[in-house]
């Protein structure tokens, strides 16, 4: 993983610091899950009339984003209402939401409904 | 009559090859005709083209589909284009038909200057008298408000604008099929709207010819594709005592048909791109040709349905 050396070395020096200065490291806290969200690409595809991947794990608080790469709109859309839905996705438009409570939620594509994905919430 | 029909091993008019070679093409008008009662269609270059007037028919009407104005990638850069040759060919019609049915996905992203785009342009049909379905790209963002209210002005739409009316003895339906789809779902017409259709066929005679368009086919086309109606069946169960009933669907993009009893499914070819045969494709999506042969390609597929067969006859003609 190259996500792995930076972070690693970003604990090790907030580790570093918080020895120093317990209010340097609740701020240094801050930046690890600024950086921790940052670094892990929760990304769906949606390619082919379906989402990629189909079922995704997100911790809560993580941004979650669809890219449409067909030539086809899509749309994003909670099967429970849960979360907001999106407009349709014209080709390479983007959408995001930040994953609540934990918990599965399942959504589908209103325009294609056969086309259905998962995201599962992590504390 | 056809420019493609080069192998004809069935004597029947109808060229294997030449046919898959026009299932390729975007943009079409099949001519619809009723007379007594039984519903054939020609293609509108060999009535352009034989130069004759069409026979005395008791009623003629035009199907167009899937003009997805506004979309511009690959497979066809010039929706608008290919639109406006499909309405030139029905302004050469040396008869021209009573009325058009559009079948829906007028626009590719529902916005209203792709609206704006498609009735200025179609403002140079002959034929003024247009009655539509919507497609599900007609109502992607606001649940189809924007489509009723400009579409539905002749008619007296119900519900999310299903409707009928009756031309020369004939009772036609519009139903939509493409709102409140369910997850892992096909197209969809509900309840309210089936115990509208069981009411409003119920005082008809059995004898009284049935016309049903929607967008999404009424019979399961291909649903790994989503092409399909999941109630459609119970749609069908209230039209099955008629003697003549023909359902008309766009969505897919190609000339595809079945004969169910005395019901006759069609859907009519794009005017904008072609989409893959059920299953050849990892997707349904849209079917890119070289530029070169798109021109080439561009053509109707007619069906023809004679008094007395049950077959149906498929006849390619292009458009050059």
């Amino acid at each position: 993983m190259t996500t792995a050396t930076p972070r690693n070395k970003k604990i090790a020096l907030l580790c570093a610091i918080g020895m120093l200065n317990l209010s340097v490291f609740a701020l240094g806290g801050q930046m690890k899950d600024v950086d921790s969200t940052s670094s892990k690409q929760n990304k769906i595809e949606i390619k082919d009339f379906a989402f990629n991947p189909q079922t995704i794990t997100v911790k809560a608080g993580e941004k979650v984003t669809w890219i449409n790469r067909d030539e086809e709109p899509h749309t994003v859309v909670s099967v429970e209402k849960q979360f907001k839905k999106s407009t349709a996705l014209d080709t390479d438009q983007e959408f995001t939401i930040t994953a609540g409570s934990p918990g599965t939620y399942t959504y589908f594509c209103s325009v294609h409904p056969k086309m259905t994905g998962t995201i599962v919430v992590e504390k | 009559m056809s420019d493609y029909i080069s192998h004809d091993h069935e004597h029947d008019g109808i060229d294997r090859r030449g046919f898959l070679q026009c299932m390729a093409w975007a943009g079409t008008g099949l001519l619809w005709t009723i007379s007594g009662g039984v519903l054939a269609s020609k293609t509108l270059a060999e009535i352009a083209k034989a130069g004759n007037p069409l026979p005395a028919t008791d009623l003629s009407f035009l199907q167009i589909s899937d003009s997805h104005i506004g979309f511009n990638k690959e497979a066809n850069k010039d929706v608008t284009a290919t639109f406006k040759i499909a309405l030139d060919r029905i302004n050469a019609m040396p008869t021209p038909p009573s009325f058009l049915i559009h079948t829906g996905d007028i626009t590719q992203l529902s916005k209203p200057e792709e609206f704006d785009t498609f009735d200025q342009v179609l403002k140079s049909c002959r034929t003024k008298d247009v009655f539509y379905v919507p497609g599900e790209h007609d109502v992607l963002n606001d649940g189809g408000k924007l489509y009723r209210e400009r579409y539905l002005k002749s008619v007296e739409g119900k519900g999310s604008g299903w409707y009928s009316f009756n031309k020369n003895g004939v009772h036609f339906i519009g139903l939509v099929n493409v709102l409140d789809l369910q997850a892992g779902g096909l197209g969809q017409l509900g309840d309210e709207q089936l115990e509208w259709l069981e009411a409003d066929v119920k005082g008809l005679g059995a004898d009284t010819p049935i016309v049903a368009f929607a967008h999404i086919p009424l019979w399961a086309v291909y649903p790994q594709w989503g092409w399909g109606t999941s109630d459609s069946e119970r749609a069908l169960g209230y039209l099955k005592r008629f003697g003549s009933v023909t359902v008309l669907n766009g969505h897919i993009h190609q000339v595809l048909q079945k004969v169910e009893g005395n019901v006759t499914f069609h859907t009519a070819m794009s005017t904008a791109f072609p989409q893959p045969a059920p299953g050849t494709a990892p997707s349904p999506g849209p079917m890119k040709v070289p530029a070169e042969q798109l021109r080439s390609m561009l053509g109707l597929t007619s069906v023809q349905y004679k008094q007395g067969k049950t077959a149906l006859a498929v006849v390619d003609s292009n458009l050059s």
